[in-house]
């Protein structure tokens, strides 16, 4: 029996989510083998290279923002994932508290040190710094050094009517930029000047200080990964949003029009003059029109999908919200370790060597 | 996190401790940190070539009552992660009838893989072949990323 293929439109459709008022419609992905009688939709690495695309939007050390188009959510989703919680990092790990006089608990000084970020060198982070073995020793390329000791003071220059802590004493604010990194071994090859393991943000505060009270301690840094600790998630946020869609099926005129756009975040829906042409041309409902503003869809993905619109009776008919659901609009902040576009493609990279390692344990497995 | 561990350990609480150091201070780190300032170049160099990740634990289990076409898998330390992605592979094979992937227990790193294909291919072919595609996959999202990477820098 032939089967018609199916029509470009008829693909677009299936790839929308439908958003009602108070539903959402066609849902599931239904690009499976056997889904359509007729259809080949079998596993083809070709026809994913030409179905696939990236998009970059921003691409800034601590911030990017990509959209991957025409893959399936659970590989969209695989990445995010690993983003988060599998590309590893350093942090502190283990603080040993010499001393310690500040206001501030030990263990929760310890976990305010720990969510510090840090970075150095890239080349040694990735490359020269290993996994240290539980229960293992500390060596050169599994353990970063790090100290802290500062001592709060009185500053003998301090005016007699000074109120300002800072000013009054000296170290009365612990700021990240005050720890000291010693390289060890070959560490010192791989964190040598602009590549010293320090803190992204000098700034970041750790303890306030008053005469006679000070801080001594020593911390060694380990790499490990999100799931086992926030502190060594590589991102602040990985997120996607799925395109949103918004298709006016009927025109949208005037004092409506107006109403209409406020209906969305600013932008996404802008206003065009009806033109000569589109009043002219029967049956397009603008006949007569002429000049009037229309409602015209200008940037869909800086919609919230709040469905505001569908609330009010005279949009109703007039407007179908939805989603693409192949269209994926990441956000990757970085806590500064590693490069946001860095981390995308260590997760691709990650979810590759996952599948590489499990082909050789079924082989294993068989035998 | 922070552990300060020797305070459990006997031979600390036992040995005698200077009384010039805190309770909390811990002589066997301080060893370390000497020990890594000791170590010549050659050492440390032969170190970094020692080190092997360890021959990894079977990870993959067919499990029980498991026939040529249909099967059950379990994958000891994967997740959502690679569970959904996997699904969604094998599905798109043509020759497999069904497939799933279940987390039994949120508190059991364990994660089941169920398929059953119809005649002229097994469960552990499919799965095979969904663990290759995903590489190639993997690939292809890697290439076309840093193409339009490449595209945006320059046309920035």
């Amino acid at each position: 029996m032939p089967h018609k293929p199916p029509t470009q439109e008829e693909l677009e459709r299936r790839k929308i989510v439908g958003i009602n008022l108070e539903t959402v419609t066609n849902v599931t992905a239904t690009d499976f083998p056997g889904n359509y009688p007729g259809e080949d939709h079998s596993w083809d690495i070709e026809k994913f290279r030409q179905g696939f695309n990236v998009e970059i939007h921003q691409n800034d050390p601590y911030e990017a923002s990509f959209s991957l188009i025409g893959c399936d959510a659970s590989i969209a989703n695989a990445f995010r994932r690993i983003m988060i919680a599998d590309v590893p990092t350093l942090a502190i790990d283990q603080v040993f508290i010499y001393n310690n006089k500040s206001v501030i608990q030990d263990e929760v000084l310890a976990s305010r040190l720990g969510l510090i970020p840090f970075t150095g060198g890239r080349e040694g982070l990735r490359d020269f710094l290993k996994w240290r073995p539980k229960d293992g020793e500390p060596k050169d390329y599994d353990t970063v050094g790090l100290e802290l000791n500062v001592k709060c003071e009185h500053n003998p220059d301090a005016g007699p009517n000074e109120t300002d802590p800072t000013k009054l004493y000296k170290h009365a604010h612990v700021y990240a930029k005050d720890i000291v990194f010693h390289p060890q071994g070959r560490q010192v090859e791989y964190f040598s000047g602009e590549n010293a393991i320090r803190p992204v943000n000098p700034d970041i505060l750790i303890a306030k200080l008053r005469p006679g009270q000070e801080i001594d301690v020593k911390m060694h840094m380990i790499k490990g990964v999100g799931s086992n600790h926030a502190k060594f998630s590589p991102v602040a946020t990985a997120s996607y949003r799925i395109l949103p869609v918004i298709q006016i099926t009927q025109p949208i005129l005037g004092r409506d029009a107006e109403k209409f756009a406020k209906c969305f975040p600013a932008g996404v829906i802008g206003l065009e003059k009806v033109t000569k042409a589109e009043a002219k041309q029967k049956g397009s409902g603008y006949e007569g029109h002429e000049g009037e503003p229309k409602a015209v869809v200008v940037a869909p993905e800086r919609d919230t999908v709040s469905r505001e619109c569908l609330r009010h009776a005279e949009f109703k008919d007039k407007v179908k919200l939805g989603r693409k659901r192949d269209h994926f609009i990441f956000l990757v902040e970085s806590t500064g370790q590693i490069e946001s576009e860095a981390i995308f493609l260590e997760s691709v990279q990650h979810l590759k060597a996952k599948a590489k390692n499990l082909e050789k344990q079924l082989v294993n497995m068989v035998r | 996190m922070p552990s300060k561990s020797s305070k459990l350990r006997e031979e600390d609480a036992s040995s005698d401790v200077d009384m010039d150091e805190p309770t909390s201070h811990q002589p066997v780190i301080k060893d370390h940190d000497a020990d890594m300032m000791e170590q010549d170049d050659e050492e440390s160099q032969a170190g970094v070539d020692d080190y092997e990740e360890e021959e990894e634990p079977q990870r993959v289990k067919l499990l029980p009552g498991s026939t040529e076409t249909a099967a059950s898998f379990e994958f000891l330390d994967e997740g959502h992660t690679l569970g959904n992605a996997l699904r969604y592979v094998i599905m798109k094979n043509p020759e497999v009838e069904f497939c799933a992937y279940a987390i039994p227990h949120p508190s059991e790193a364990k994660m089941n893989v169920r398929i059953q294909t119809f005649p002229g291919t097994t469960a552990i072919q499919a799965l095979e072949k969904g663990l290759r595609d995903l590489q190639e996959l993997c690939d292809v999202v890697t290439e076309k990323f840093t193409d339009a990477s490449r595209a945006f820098a320059a046309s920035a």
